[in-house]
């Protein structure tokens, strides 16, 4: 008896799948435990190993393909069994209702305009939690509820959302937005002209961003940081490191020491180490460090667990680790979530400072910027040549206030100035 | 027009139908001599003869089982009960005969008796002497059921009523009987089965019958007032048949909908008018319907407890701003 393999839910969040690549073909026999394929969630590229011994019959989803949770993508039987026919998706799915066929009895759907009602899911899978009226609100102003913020019970989306974003100037369209612009008079532009569908991580880039940009009151934060010392430390580290050689090439980049200062800074001033809960502020007696690590299709933020305990080795260490899996997408959903803190570095691109958007539900965000040189005031009041970075901070000011905040940026500024307080 | 109680509207309305048709008869106890227990019939008596006022024995089964025959030969007899908490010993005849006999005899015999009297708690008489059974007999088909909540329905549904050729139970209210309001003089009737807007709103419907209309018109009047809150009040008046429209239609013009009745909560009238308002306006919805009712318990005997076991003003606000929540 043949086995139709769907679509595997592979994080909690997970709505669709994308076949990155097969590593079986049809006709190959496969037995427990062999990767059958590369799955790419919204969250990471993971291994579908398989559990239905025997022999592939057929692959219903071509490598590249996207498609939901619970869609068949192979079936597994006994060699020279013929390959089932999928069933197509499970009609609760669809917000179509099922019509039978053929009963000879009119059906005729109450509003079949409503057919291609966008299904009010939030990209995470999670219903959107919206009054009747609101959807209908919605769909009559053309706008997806999933996008809206509910101010009713429990964030529920109710009339007034619908009426207030429909008289928003950023009204989100639904579907694709019709922008027209011009082709280039000479005929070659700098690339053609293309719409490239948006890739799982994209959405929820977009999602959780949106998320935190509209429910999250940001506030900023900037100090500029003398980096002379911090720099100089690290040259000396990395030469001992480089000389003893016995820590398989270990070398401390600039975010380590950060990545460890804010560690240090988040224990001294732990207020800014919580969480906004809605009818509560949640304190974390752990630091979990998320960072940011750049990839070509978008970014991840792995995260460090018990920062707080962690040598600035260890540190260093797990970054390593942890970025090398970003790039090549092996991060399990478990490395990128439960932080309480992140930090971003767009320093090595020469960026002078920025601040970012903060990573739901932490409190606040750090983005360091470059070190650069600079003419400084020094302490005689002469004009020398420093060596400054500069760190701003986006605090959400249901949790952290600007006094704690810059607290909290103190400790930090004074950790990196004398930086041999983390090797302690 | 004149300003007249509610009481005195019942009985204006009694008395022009008495007139009007020499087949129109009140009987039920201590309504002639004593001039009724609440006297709603006051006067009657003296004016009408005994022939058309009659008292009964106590016997609620009997001389309601007497109505309805008297009502098959074409008496319209207006039975009254002392409380209609004592229809519950004449049910087989209120019920079961009242409501079947026309379906049972083909269409060939109606039954067009009307059984009137109060049914409401808050009045400290106890557990046994303040039902609600608008919602009990309304489940029944056959029987039609209305619930006055000023002088002016209260006189317009008695009049209905008594000219209607299906057995009409008037569910009155003791409380209200004094209540006083500006009633035409001329005749008129409210047709059985019209909801009526007592208030205009726009931000959320309250749908009420009977004193609970009152109740629920206070509560507007705070909503408006300290919440800036504007409530249309919709007052059944008639429990069965259920004027559906005007319910439907204000909930699509607020979007939100509170229920409130002194009835008990479990099946009462506002437990159908919430299937009725999710099964078609289930689109118009912002929020879940709301709903108050009395407490759920035997009707307290403790006046204080008894009041609070009610639907009151304050009650109703707080349920009406979870709803606009």
């Amino acid at each position: 008896m043949a086995e139709i393999i769907d679509m595997p839910k592979l994080s909690d969040t997970m709505s669709v799948g994308t076949v990155v690549k097969w590593n079986i073909k049809e006709g190959q026999t496969v037995a427990f435990g062999d990767i059958l394929a590369e799955i790419e969630t919204d969250k990471a590229t993971m291994e579908l190993s398989c559990t239905v011994p025997g022999t592939i019959l057929k692959i219903y989803a071509a490598a590249g393909s996207q498609l939901p949770v619970g869609e068949p993508i192979c079936a597994i039987g006994k060699k020279g069994e013929a390959a089932p026919e999928p069933q197509k998706a499970a009609a609760p799915k669809a917000a179509v209702p099922a019509i039978p066929e053929a009963t000879g009895i009119p059906c005729i759907p109450e509003a079949p305009a409503s057919a291609n009602t966008p299904i009010a899911t939030q990209s995470d899978g999670s219903r959107t939690k919206a009054s009747p009226y609101a959807r209908r609100m919605a769909e009559k102003a053309a706008l997806n509820v999933a996008a809206l913020s509910g101010t009713g019970p429990g964030g529920r989306v109710v009339g007034r959302d619908v009426t207030a974003a429909a008289n928003a100037p950023t009204a989100a369209p639904v579907g694709p937005v019709n922008v027209a612009v011009t082709p280039p008079a000479d005929g070659k532009g700098i690339q053609p002209d293309a719409d490239s569908p948006v890739s799982g991580m994209r959405a929820t880039i977009a999602r959780r961003l949106i998320e935190s940009k509209n429910t999250v009151p940001h506030f900023y934060l900037e100090v500029e940081v003398d980096a002379a010392p911090l720099l100089a430390l690290r040259e000396t580290l990395n030469k001992r490191l480089a000389e003893a050689g016995g820590e398989a090439g270990l070398k401390l980049s600039v975010n380590d020491f950060i990545l460890k200062a804010s560690a240090e800074a988040l224990r001294r001033v732990p207020a800014v180490n919580a969480s906004w809960a809605g009818t509560s502020i949640r304190q974390h007696s752990a630091v979990h460090l998320a960072f940011g690590v750049a990839l070509e299709d978008g970014l991840v933020t792995p995260v460090i667990r018990d920062a707080h305990s962690k040598s600035l080795r260890d540190i260093a260490v797990d970054a390593k680790g942890l970025i090398a899996k970003a790039r090549s997408k092996k991060l399990s959903p478990a490395e990128m979530s439960g932080s309480t803190f992140t930090v971003t570095n767009l320093g090595m691109y020469g960026v002078t400072g920025f601040y970012g958007i903060i990573n739901t539900p932490n409190a606040a965000i750090l983005s360091v910027g470059a070190t650069i040189k600079k003419a400084v005031v020094d302490a005689n009041d002469r004009i020398v040549i420093g060596q400054r970075m500069a760190i701003g901070l986006s605090g959400d000011h249901r949790v952290v206030d600007g006094a704690n905040g810059a607290q909290f940026l103190q400790a930090l500024k004074q950790v990196l100035e004398e930086p041999t307080l983390i090797l302690i | 027009m004149a300003v007249i109680s509610y009481r005195e509207a019942l009985r204006a309305a009694m008395r022009e139908e008495l007139k009007r048709d020499e087949n129109v008869v009140i009987m039920g106890e201590e309504v002639a001599q004593f001039n009724g227990a609440y006297k709603v019939t006051e006067g009657l008596l003296k004016e009408f003869g005994p022939k058309r006022i009659v008292d009964t024995p106590i016997s609620e089964a009997g001389f309601i089982g007497l109505g309805i025959g008297a009502s098959m030969l074409g008496i319209r007899p207006v039975m009254e009960l002392m409380f209609w908490s004592f229809s519950y010993v004449a049910f087989d005849q209120v019920v079961n005969n009242a409501g079947n006999i026309r379906y049972m005899s083909g269409g060939l015999i109606n039954c067009p008796i009307v059984i009137r009297g109060p049914a409401n708690g808050g009045t400290n008489v106890g557990a046994t002497h303040s039902h609600t059974p608008e919602a009990i007999l309304a489940s029944h088909p056959g029987i039609k059921v209305v619930c006055p909540a000023t002088p002016y329905d209260a006189k317009g549904l008695m009049k209905a009523a008594i000219r209607d050729n299906d057995p009409v139970y008037v569910m009155e209210n003791t409380i209200l009987y004094n209540d006083k309001a500006e009633v035409p003089d001329e005749d008129y009737i409210v047709p059985i089965g019209v909801a009526d807007i007592k208030r205009e709103g726009t931000d959320l419907t309250i749908v009420a019958h009977g004193r609970a209309v009152i109740t629920s018109l206070k509560a507007a009047e705070i909503l408006e007032k300290e919440h800036g809150v504007s409530v249309e009040v919709v007052d059944l008046r008639s429990i069965r048949p259920l004027d559906e429209e005007t319910i439907l239609a204000s909930v699509r013009k607020t979007h939100r909908a509170l229920l409130v009745e002194e009835n008990k909560p479990f099946c009462g009238v506002d437990a159908q008018i919430a299937y009725l308002i999710q099964s078609r306006a289930f689109d118009e919805l912002d929020a879940p319907i709301g709903r108050v009712s009395s407490i759920d318990a035997p009707q307290i005997y403790s006046k204080k407890l008894e009041d609070l076991q009610l639907p009151y003003p304050a009650r109703v606000v707080a349920a009406a701003l979870k709803v606009l929540a």
